[in-house]
């Protein structure tokens, strides 16, 4: 599913990857740890085709539109509702039977009664909540999330926990974490960036 | 018609944000406004009529430079260029329907410069009224595309009007034109053309300015 060989990324001068190899099967569960300024943001923008490695290559056995990224920010505008950035990201997607998915998510995760209150009312627990929904609105086959616990109360990160269980095995993941013991029976294969 | 789809889903969200935190249309009328009152009080009663002809582009020229600048500050702010940039509509698609937005917003602050413009000087004619719909045409489309283009560095409030200014001569030299002379034909053609080379330029390269 996602391949990458001698991996390598600079900004100038300054070198935040090096030499990084990695092979994630269909199906797989990749967590990333390392502490801050690892480069792991940078890894998993490349993973997603948010941004272009300087060096070495990378394969991506799926199409754009096949691929969720939960990057720190939950990439939702915060003076629209719930309901209408996720309408807005279901249109993009072509997502059929729109309004079902996005009800079902929204009920999921604790925002139903929240969905026509603007973004910028939310908590950051709900906001990442929200970011959780947006991500997973398509169903994508490649999942890449950068600290997708971060600012989620208890409560929300077991509704994280049961949503990766549920589709651990169908979609394939990339997971950068500071808690890898919170996805470890997931875990098909660990990468930790120095 | 998918693709107008996704550009009316995108316009869309443009125009609602816009409702909702009021950033930008206020500031271009407020613009717009006290620039015609200044040169109102400033000007002498006798000035010729391509005098004031170029002090209204410049007043669209400026005002339409306040609206590009807050074009991608959503996106900026909140870092959605991402979830933008990843759906897979064709990317094109952001850059018109932001086109499209901007354009909604120049012509509101048109609707009041034109008005405020026959009352303080002379009065708009057919020819100046096309020449406006053309020379928008062009402002928002080139102005968007270096909007997104600003957006991505640190000194992006210097950059966009750097960027902009000189491309936008044409425009000023074309819509001055077609404003003061009895044939504006010539002029109006000229708008068109540029409208549409940078228009087809502009769609067939906003891929490249989003991809890193």
């Amino acid at each position: 599913m996602l391949t990458a060989r001698r991996l390598g990324k600079r900004y100038g001068e300054k070198r935040v990857l090096r030499r990084i190899d990695l092979a994630v099967p269909r199906g797989g569960f990749l967590v990333v740890t390392g502490p801050n300024g690892s480069g792991k943001t940078t890894l998993l923008r490349i993973c997603a085709g948010l941004a272009q490695p300087t060096e070495g290559t990378i394969e991506r056995a799926v199409q754009r539109a096949q691929v969720g990224y939960l990057g720190h920010e939950p990439l939702v505008y915060r003076e629209l509702t719930a309901l209408e950035n996720l309408e807005l990201y279901g249109r993009l997607y072509r997502i059929p039977e729109r309004r079902e998915r996005i009800g079902m998510l929204l009920e999921r995760f604790g925002l139903w009664e929240a969905r026509h209150d603007r973004v910028a009312s939310y908590s950051r627990g709900m906001t990442q909540r929200l970011g959780l929904c947006r991500v997973l609105l398509h169903e994508p086959e490649l999942l890449v999330l950068d600290e997708p616990y971060s600012a989620l109360d208890e409560a929300g990160a077991e509704l994280l926990d049961a949503q990766l269980a549920e589709l651990g095995g169908e979609s394939t993941f990339v997971l950068a974490t500071h808690d890898p013991a919170r996805v470890e029976p997931l875990a098909s294969g660990r990468l930790a960036l120095a | 018609m998918g693709y107008a789809r996704d550009v009316g889903a995108l316009a869309r969200k443009d125009l609602l944000l816009e409702l909702r935190a009021r950033d930008t249309l206020p500031a271009m009328l407020l613009f717009v406004g006290s620039v015609f009152v200044v040169f109102h009080f400033a000007l002498p009663g006798t000035s010729s009529r391509l005098a004031t002809a170029g002090l209204l582009w410049v007043a669209i020229l400026f005002t339409a430079l306040l609206g590009l600048g807050r074009a991608f500050v959503p996106e900026r702010e909140q870092r959605t260029f991402d979830g933008l940039v990843l759906a897979p509509c064709d990317r094109s698609a952001i850059w018109l329907a932001k086109s499209l937005a901007t354009l909604a917003f120049l012509v509101a602050a048109e609707l009041v410069a034109l008005p405020l413009y026959a009352l303080f000087f002379h009065s708009v004619g057919g020819a100046t009224v096309a020449a406006v719909a053309l020379a928008d045409l062009g402002i928002c489309g080139v102005g968007t595309f270096l909007g997104a283009m600003a957006v991505a560095t640190r000194a992006r409030d210097l950059i966009l009007p750097l960027l902009f200014l000189p491309l936008a001569m044409p425009i000023v030299v074309g819509a001055v034109g077609a404003t003061v002379v009895d044939s504006p034909g010539r002029y109006l053609g000229f708008l068109a053309l540029y409208d549409l080379l940078f228009a087809v330029i502009c769609w067939a390269s906003f891929e490249y300015v989003v991809a890193e």
